[in-house]
């Protein structure tokens, strides 16, 4: 069973990244640019889904994503790297290796204990940021434009050849994560967030499982802040501040950790309803997205991702009887 | 099952009113001119600068619209086109900005954007306003770093930057003969105030080398408590005191201030202290040395344009137009200038981005605040006359601004193709102060 579900998958991400990569040719520019965007901010998001699994909340995910967008950054201005692929996959190396580091140290805590003490690394690194005026201070920096395996795109196409390298990438991402889900240490985590002592007594480390997760999170995380870095073209000490972590937490509470494309659901609906608040409701958009996060609260407990889990367990049942 | 038919209920009508709004705003016209006008309406910024900006620029906008400003902006609209404003919030940091810029040009269409206080954001839209090939004109920020590190095609800043209200106050106190054998700062922890700060003392250092620093005090933006700043400023008996805050943070500082006499004992200088005034009134301070980014406000020169502005602003919203207005009104000024100049050059028919920005580029205006000139970074960078006062109470003990002196554009302000902070260091080469 297991062998014919990954080969579905498998089957599936590839149709589906086709289709958006077609699709991406057709729809208008500025939405290409907030899908790719949402994608940034999925990833990061995805990363507290994987924490959240193992019950834990980071309110601190911009500690990651402004290292992983600095990464991009630097290596962009100083050393000359624009290669839009290869940013991003430096930029989740080195955040993972960062993650790496950290996780020891944060992974002895829970609760609200582990939420602060990554909230306090983030607003560290966003107070550091900001006193280094050799990487602009609190104006940041401008990243040079981006090239695909050599190639410079015309303006008019660098927006689509990033939306397709972050289709793929997403893709790529996302059968993954749902293998290591479905791993034993994936499959601890959710164990770890019912019973951590019973897991401890049947042998498990709720620790190491911890440490990886949060590793994990922080590649994830460098990988969206260096797609989010790139995309927008400019990089500032923002990234690391704690209300752009709480975006990210919002986006997981809508997504839910039950499915992984919930999540860039539910960055993608954030996105556009905050666009189009703030176009059409300049002097009152706060409160428009005010009520949005409330009713999606209220109405959706256990996030969009429920939905996709309800549907395919129908699907699963008829198919069974 | 429910909770999934609420949630779909939910989201349908979400996306239904979303795409109805976006649908009915398709309303397209040859004769007009869309532009978005990015300002903070929401946030710390928005009560001090952004607000009263965007009133001066809405009420500019519907006296061209109905053709009723003076000469030489008496036709209707832009050369002929009305203007629809677009406003959107720029409170939510840079990257928002992006997007929100983004949405303007590829959704909305516009047909230019104006805009951008917060500095932070002036230094991350011109590279995607050059990469869209959009129109925009930064009508407020103040980093120098903006064309001095960079170089733009369809991006122009219609206002000096910041260098110049720091070269004109050190200028200023030398000028009238004050103590500034030593020297203090209060300014925030962020890229606005340090630059400030160092352009003052570099300034004062140039002009009379023993000056010397007692304290450089830099608490975090929108701090609001000043208490033990306060005390080490008194300590240190510095003659002079400089301080670039604004909006909420100048106010709380001059309240926390006054009343422990900081203002008696030393000579405070403000490099942007006029926005204030509206608000605070008669509880600002006497013999305070403040400048207002300009000749803005209290501070603006005695010209029929001015008198006409000052005027219509007063009328409107029963308060004096200080910085921000003007500002927005002297943006709005060179984009309308812009355009009527490639109109002409393009045989009355309306002109393309590119025409604009030949236009705009080494264009000069008379604006209510004295004449503009895009002078710097290659024609992309505006420089303008700036004026220098000490605020006293009249005879009606009202709080009104004295022993103004004017500083010619070239005075305080570097010539083309020098760094802002390179220029003071080498002592102000080329500078013409008559």
């Amino acid at each position: 069973m297991t062998h014919k579900f990954y080969n579905n998958l498998i089957v599936q991400s590839i149709f589906l990244m086709s289709v958006l990569i077609i699709v991406g040719l057709f729809i208008p520019n500025w939405l290409v640019f907030v899908i790719t965007k949402a994608i940034a901010y999925g990833l990061v998001a995805l990363g507290i889904v994987t924490l959240m699994r193992g019950g834990l909340v980071s309110f601190g995910q911009g500690f990651v994503f402004a290292i992983g967008g600095y990464t991009a950054g630097l290596l962009g201005t100083q050393a000359g790297l624009t290669d839009a692929v290869l940013l991003l996959f430096i930029s989740f190396l080195f955040t993972g290796f960062v993650g790496l580091i950290f996780g020891p140290l944060l992974a002895r805590y829970r609760d609200i204990f582990f939420a602060m003490l990554s909230l306090a690394f983030s607003m560290v690194l966003y107070g550091v940021l900001i006193k280094i005026d050799a990487i602009g201070g609190s104006d940041g920096f401008v990243l040079p434009e981006s090239t695909y395996f050599g190639i410079l795109p015309s303006s008019d196409y660098a927006d689509y050849a990033l939306y397709v390298v972050s289709i793929i990438l997403t893709g790529i991402v996302s059968v993954l994560l749902r293998y290591y889900y479905n791993s034993t240490p994936g499959l601890i985590a959710l164990a770890v967030r019912e019973n951590e002592l019973r897991v401890e007594y049947l042998g498990a480390s709720a620790f190491r499982v911890t440490v990886l997760n949060f590793t994990i999170a922080a590649g994830l995380g460098g990988m969206g802040g260096a797609l989010n870095g790139i995309a927008l073209g400019h990089i500032d000490p923002e990234f690391s501040y704690w209300t752009t972590s709480g975006e990210f937490v919002f986006i997981s509470i809508l997504a839910g950790y039950l499915s992984v494309p919930a999540v860039f659901l539910a960055a993608l609906l954030l996105e556009l309803v905050r666009s189009f608040s703030g176009r059409y409701f300049p002097d009152t958009w706060q409160l428009i997205l005010g009520v949005f996060l409330i009713l999606s609260i209220i109405y959706i407990p256990t996030g969009i991702g429920s939905f996709f889990k309800k549907f395919m367990d129908k699907l699963n049942k008829k198919k069974n009887e | 099952m429910k909770t999934f038919r609420h949630c779909l209920i939910f989201v349908s009508s979400i996306l239904i009113s979303l795409f109805s709004v976006f649908g009915s705003a398709n309303a397209d016209g040859h004769k007009e001119f869309k532009l978005g006008v990015v300002t903070f309406l929401s946030g710390p910024a928005a009560e001090p600068f952004g607000v009263p900006a965007w009133n001066g620029g809405k009420l500019f906008i519907d006296l061209l619209n109905a053709g009723n400003a003076p000469a030489p902006y008496d036709k209707v609209g832009f050369g002929g086109m009305k203007i629809t404003a677009i406003p959107i919030d720029e409170s939510g940091g840079a990257t928002k900005q992006v997007q929100e810029f983004r949405n303007l040009v590829q959704r909305d269409k516009v047909d230019a954007v104006l805009g951008y206080v917060s500095s932070g954001d002036c230094m991350a839209i011109p590279s995607v306003a050059d990469e869209l090939k959009a129109l925009t004109v930064l009508y407020d920020c103040g980093t120098p770093r903006v064309f001095e590190d960079a170089s733009y095609k369809y991006v122009f800043r219609t206002a000096a930057h910041a260098a110049m209200d720091n070269i004109a106050i050190a200028r200023y106190l030398m000028g009238k003969g004050y103590d500034v054998s030593s020297i203090a700062g209060i300014n925030q922890n962020y890229a606005w105030g340090k630059d400030s700060w160092k352009d003052f003392n570099v300034s004062i250092k140039k002009l009379s080398p023993n000056s010397e620093i007692k304290n450089e005090l830099f608490p975090k933006i929108f701090a609001g408590q000043y208490g033990t700043e306060i005390s080490a400023l008194m300590n240190s008996k510095a003659k002079v005191v400089h301080s670039s805050l604004w909006g909420g943070d100048l106010q709380s500082f001059i309240l926390q201030a006054k009343p422990r006499g900081l203002f008696k004992r030393t000579q405070v200088v403000f490099s942007a202290g006029d926005h204030v005034m509206p608000g605070l009134g008669n509880k600002y301070p006497e013999g305070v040395i403040l400048g207002a980014r300009g000749q803005y406000g209290m501070m603006a020169p005695d010209t029929a344009l001015n008198r006409w502005f000052y005027k219509a602003y007063m009328d409107k919203y029963g308060v004096f137009p200080a910085q921000p207005p003007y500002r927005m009104v002297q943006g709005l000024m060179g984009l309308k200038m812009a355009i009527e100049k490639a109109m002409d050059n393009n045989g009355g028919k309306r002109p393309n981005k590119d025409q604009i920005a030949t236009a705009f580029t080494g264009l000069e205006w008379e604006a209510p605040g004295g004449l503009v000139q895009m002078k710097l970074g290659n024609g992309h960078q505006a420089i303008q006359p700036h004026a220098i006062g000490k605020t006293v109470k009249d005879k009606d003990g009202n709080i009104t601004i004295t022993d103004i002196v004017r500083y010619s554009a070239n005075c305080v302000n570097p010539p083309n193709g020098i760094k802002a902070v390179d220029w003071i260091e080498a002592g102000f080469p080329g500078s013409d102060c008559k």
